[in-house]
């Protein structure tokens, strides 16, 4: 495996080298050595997901300040580095040189622990989500499972954080943000029932491979063979649903500055800055989720364009400016109204179409067969 | 039927779309930034920035004592004593303007009857600790005799209007 894509990536006269230092390794270590590659492949293959993810993550920051400074017909952070490039290192700095204040009541190790525990779900999920046909970190049968488990985990977080400052205001933030979540992960997990009805897989390269077939894909119109038109209600409940799983506006209730209090009151400093770090690489995989179940991942719009992960990218980034674009034109939600919308009007509208969507599979106009 | 629409339209997202395009159509607008150090928004000659104490063209200053600035201030930021002077006329001993209190309303401005105490069109002032921004006599002549073509040229420009 490593040594196939190794193939695929070097320039030829570099492999020479990989062969050599391949049996320098079985000499000295013999029979452990295949172990110790695949361990050392395995890190390598992480770190190429994880250090463009943070660096990805940074400048989400600045494309959200400029976008939403355009449509506020301002033209956003232009001062730090040539137009403003440098701001994501500026803030960087800025909040690591900032005092972490730690309640006097607080229960420390839990209270340091809470941003952490927010953070390495948001991480963890994607281990599995494939890049493109063969760059994946770990080919897992319940790739879209493991995802949405591991992602509800940073519910814990969000408790956590609300309970060890020992505040109330914290633990109302936290109580609302995790009732919210967990009350959004309903309908989107109906909306992904959907999904994997019609994929019939939980693998997620499996759901976007399936993606590419159908009646348009035939015509060589492959985006319209995408899940997002035939399941347009379910599209639009789930990219609802995301925006309030990542507590993005307009349910972004814990950045509320006047009007209520949110789950990370009592942080400062680099800690509350590892929050804001968890919700934004929780929303770049609420992202690639959409783009991944509904926009065809990696797969080109229209035949004859060559696939590729650079698709991905660009999908990944049209849902990020519509998640900017959201937070820049909608007023926030009250906390009653996100619960209203999700339990009154996502959930039905998600069972529903469930319903449609299975005895429409079960019509001889089934066109997922 | 009216409420039919109504729920048909909720669940077309039809006002959410309608925002969207207004918000979609301004992020290519012409963006109204004004790139502030290197550019400036255009002042009124009736600016009300950092005050200053004028003196007449013979270097006498204008301030006769009268303590209607003092009295017209609402923020009472104003200190002012007053004291014969040798020739024998009336002077300020001191003339203290706390810069801290003052909310530039222009009062002393308009209360004064020898347009002593002006306000200028400099608002870049800054002091790093409070005492900076206590104004003396000494401190407000200066700007009055740093300023002083500009004060006169606004003055002339305003003088029509009073």
């Amino acid at each position: 495996m490593m040594l196939e894509t190794l193939q695929l990536l070097l320039p030829g006269f570099l492999m020479p080298c990989v062969d050599w230092a391949m049996q320098l390794g079985e000499d000295i270590f013999g029979s452990a050595w295949p172990d110790i590659v695949t361990v050392v492949w395995t890190v390598v293959k992480a770190m190429l997901i994880v250090a463009p993810l943070l660096g990805a993550v940074a400048y989400a920051t600045y494309a959200e300040r400029k976008v939403i400074g355009w449509i506020q017909v301002r033209v956003g952070p232009n001062r730090v580095g040539p137009w403003g490039l440098l701001q994501p290192v500026a803030d960087g700095v800025k909040v690591l040189l900032k005092e972490v204040v730690i309640p006097t009541h607080a229960d420390k190790a839990v209270y340091l622990l809470a941003p952490l525990f927010s953070f390495a779900p948001a991480l963890i999920a994607w281990a599995v989500i494939p890049f493109s046909d063969f760059f994946v970190l770990a080919n897992v049968n319940a790739s879209l499972l493991f995802v949405m488990s591991v992602t509800s985990v940073g519910v814990y977080g969000i408790i956590l954080a609300g309970w060890a400052p020992n505040s109330k205001y914290a633990f109302f933030g936290a109580m609302r943000s995790a009732a919210q979540m967990i009350s959004y992960e309903v309908p989107m997990g109906l909306a992904l029932v959907v999904v994997l009805m019609v994929s019939n897989s939980l693998n997620l390269g499996d759901i976007v491979q399936g993606q590419g077939r159908g009646l348009f894909a035939g015509m060589g119109l492959t985006f319209l063979s995408w899940n997002w038109l035939p399941l347009l209600p379910i599209f639009v409940a789930y990219i609802v649903s995301t925006f309030a799983e990542c507590n993005r506006s307009p349910f972004d209730l814990t950045e509320g500055e006047s009007e209520i209090i949110g789950y990370h009151v009592e942080y400062s400093g680099m800690a509350f800055a590892v929050f804001q770090l968890a919700e934004y690489t929780a929303m770049l995989m609420g992202c690639t989720l959409v783009s991944l179940l509904f926009l065809g991942g990696w797969l080109s719009p229209l035949s004859f364009l060559p696939d590729g992960i650079f698709w991905l990218l660009l999908k990944i980034l049209g849902v990020l400016v519509l998640f900017y674009w959201v937070r820049a034109t909608f007023p926030r939600y009250r906390y009653d109204q996100v619960m209203r919308l999700g339990w009154k009007v996502l959930i039905p509208v998600c069972l529903v179409w469930l319903a449609v969507v299975a005895c429409w599979m079960l019509s001889p106009w089934n066109i997922w067969k | 039927m009216g409420s039919m629409k109504e729920i048909f339209n909720s669940l077309l997202l039809k006002e959410l779309c309608k925002g969207l395009s207004v918000t979609g159509r301004l992020a290519f607008a012409r963006k109204t930034t004004v790139f502030y150090p290197e550019e400036k928004t255009p002042q009124s000659f009736r600016f009300r920035g950092l005050h200053a104490l004028r003196r007449y063209a013979g270097g006498e200053e204008r301030c006769i004592a009268c303590k209607l600035c003092e009295a017209a201030c609402p923020a009472m930021a104003i200190s002012i004593e007053s004291g014969e002077r040798e020739d024998g006329s009336r002077r300020t001993t001191r003339y203290d303007i706390d810069l801290n209190k003052c909310i530039f309303c222009g009062f002393c401005e308009e209360a004064c009857p020898v347009d002593a105490i002006v306000m200028t069109r400099v608002f870049e002032s800054h002091g790093e600790s409070r005492s900076d921004l206590y104004y003396t006599k000494s401190m407000l002549l200066a700007n009055g005799d740093r300023y002083e073509a500009q004060i006169a040229a606004d003055r002339e420009l305003d003088s029509k209007y009073r």
